[in-house]
């Protein structure tokens, strides 16, 4: 492993990571307008699906709520951003769908988090059931619209306040991870009960880490509403996003910070190659790298590395073997 | 001082009294020993003390004021620690982590991190477990995960320590061990109940010895007095 050290010594490492961020925040300066469009959607699974671990990777809870939490920020954009006339800037919609989307969470947590395994994972897939048919019968019955139209943000700031939430985001994953509590989430995932015999307030743990969770999707989906433009129930509480930030945090490996990014990258990247290249087949050969990676990459394509640094290892270390 | 005390403490499941209107009480500085055949209601009493029960009817009190109807990591946090039957550590986990877990968020009046960490490398000094520091807690040898569970229980800083069945599954070296490290936990000035079946254990090692059967205490004194006592004999041993 010293190598490995080695090459991924600290300084390495935050030069590495100022000159991703650096070249991302000048993006809009030299890339295209649909480079810029692809990154903010990959920004957008990333936040989805960090922010998915932050809570279930640590504590094995198996939430599929994202969902419910990314289209309660979706509406609340639609909501104070209509296109009729913006009622707030998106910076601020942004923090405001945000909070929602943690009260929300506060709130949904506090009831269902004494519930384990399957069954919460059911509840939280519920939940976002729940918001969507109580949306669609208030605009059918109430409003009597159909959907709403979101107003037009220039795509550079749409990209920039969704950078800006990805570095929070990535920020506040640091720190929970080096906190006390991150050890606590992860006690928690060991063994509930006997974190809570050794003076942890799991409950507590649990349903604060699962609204900040939800404050990160929720702030995403704020932003994106304005670059999709028409939002109507279908399209904001589409399941599909309670189960792609698992498949891309699965992916990706959740042992390390990084893991989930990459996943959630090479993912989202690979659906727009295959979607683009390959329109006919794109599902079958998408669900065939599922299938291969789950089967070859148990700890996900971060756990690759370290088989990876063995093996070049044990080739240049050859001759050194015969000696030990 | 009486450190614990139970008021006709009571649980049902379902329509089976598991326990049934027992009292008792543990004075500061004792090593209490709970013994009784399997079935008869000792671990659901810890699991009433420690709260992750409630008792229905009953009071419990912890140096006189009532702790039943609390969480268990308040439990924990007023000076209440426990090791479960089956041990119940954070697998993945370094030792070392384990035990600052306990420290870090158990103890009465909370602890900087530098403090959790020099408390936790003392205990692993004290259950004898420094070299296996950074080793995942499931790699260890069973007797070594017990005195683990132990370790970040004592993390806590607790008055009271329960003790579920430490020495089932250990061979008699590793017993014996077990049994001195409780001695050096009484020691410490931690006032100890243990549930046990190795009697030579709970004979040698505990100031006094409460019975239950069927969920009720049916004896309680010395080790002596309970060595003798016809109706403990005809419990374990039948007529």
């Amino acid at each position: 492993m010293d190598r490995f050290g080695v090459i991924f010594k600290k300084p390495f490492m935050l030069g590495l990571l100022l000159l991703i961020l650096v070249a991302l925040a000048t993006l809009p300066l030299y890339g295209s307008l649909y480079m810029v469009i692809l990154i903010t959607a990959i920004l957008m699974f990333i936040i989805l699906t960090v922010s998915w671990v932050i809570f279930s990777g640590p504590t094995g809870y198996m939430s599929l709520a994202s969902a419910a939490f990314f289209g309660v920020g979706i509406y609340t954009a639609a909501v104070l951003m209509p296109n009729t006339g913006q009622l707030l800037p998106l910076p601020v919609v942004v923090a405001i769908a945000g909070l929602i989307s943690g009260c929300v969470a506060l709130l949904v947590g506090a009831l269902t988090l004494r519930l384990r395994g399957i069954y919460f994972a059911i509840f939280t897939f519920g939940l976002v059931e729940l918001i969507k048919q109580a949306l669609l019968y208030w605009e059918f019955e109430v409003t009597r619209t159909r959907g709403r139209f979101v107003v037009l943000v220039d795509n550079d700031i749409i990209f920039y306040v969704m950078l800006a939430i990805f570095v929070v985001l990535m920020l506040t994953t640091y720190f929970i991870r080096r906190s006390k509590y991150g050890l606590a989430l992860q006690s928690i995932g060991e063994n509930e009960e006997a974190a809570a015999h050794s003076g942890i307030n799991v409950t507590m743990v649990k349903v604060i880490t699962f609204g900040i969770s939800a404050i990160f999707m929720g702030a995403a989906g704020a932003v994106i509403a304005t670059r999709w433009t028409y939002i109507d129930p279908y399209i904001a509480f589409n399941p599909l996003f309670s189960f792609l930030p698992i498949l891309m945090a699965i992916f990706g490996g959740m042992g390390q910070i990084y893991g989930p990014v990459i996943g959630a990258t090479i993912f989202a990247y690979l659906e727009e190659i295959l979607l683009t290249r390959f329109p006919y087949h794109y599902m079958l050969i998408f669900g065939l790298v599922l299938v291969a990676a789950i089967l070859y990459l148990p700890n996900g394509l971060v756990g690759l590395i370290p088989r990876l640094v063995q093996k070049w290892r044990k080739g240049g270390s050859a001759g050194q073997h015969a000696n030990t | 001082m009486r450190i614990l005390e139970g008021e006709k403490v009571t649980k049902y499941f379902g329509g089976l009294a598991a326990v049934s209107k027992v009292d008792f009480h543990v004075d500061q500085g004792e090593i209490v020993g709970l013994i009784g055949p399997n079935g008869a209601g000792k671990t659901t009493l810890f699991n009433l003390i420690s709260a992750a029960l409630v008792p229905k009817p009953g009071v419990i009190r912890f140096k006189g004021e009532k702790i039943s109807g609390l969480k268990p990591h308040q439990i924990c946090r007023m000076g209440v620690a426990r090791t479960f039957q089956e041990v119940k550590i954070f697998a993945n986990m370094p030792v070392f982590e384990n035990i600052l877990l306990g420290s870090l968020f158990g103890t009465p009046t909370g602890m900087s991190s530098a403090d959790a960490a020099r408390e936790a490398t003392g205990l692993l000094e004290f259950v004898e477990l420094s070299a296996v520091r950074a080793t995942p807690a499931k790699d260890l040898t069973l007797a070594n995960q017990k005195r683990l569970e132990v370790a970040r229980a004592l993390a806590t800083k607790p008055e009271l320590l329960l003790l579920d069945e430490l020495m089932a599954g250990l061979n008699p070296t590793e017993t014996a061990q077990a049994m001195e490290l409780v001695t050096r936990i009484r020691d410490k000035g931690i006032t100890i109940v243990m549930i046990e079946h190795v009697m030579k254990a709970i004979m040698s090692v505990c100031d006094r010895i409460m019975v239950l059967h069927h969920g009720e205490k049916i004896a309680e004194g010395t080790p002596q007095e309970i060595a003798t006592s016809k109706t403990v004999i005809e419990v374990y041993l039948g007529e």
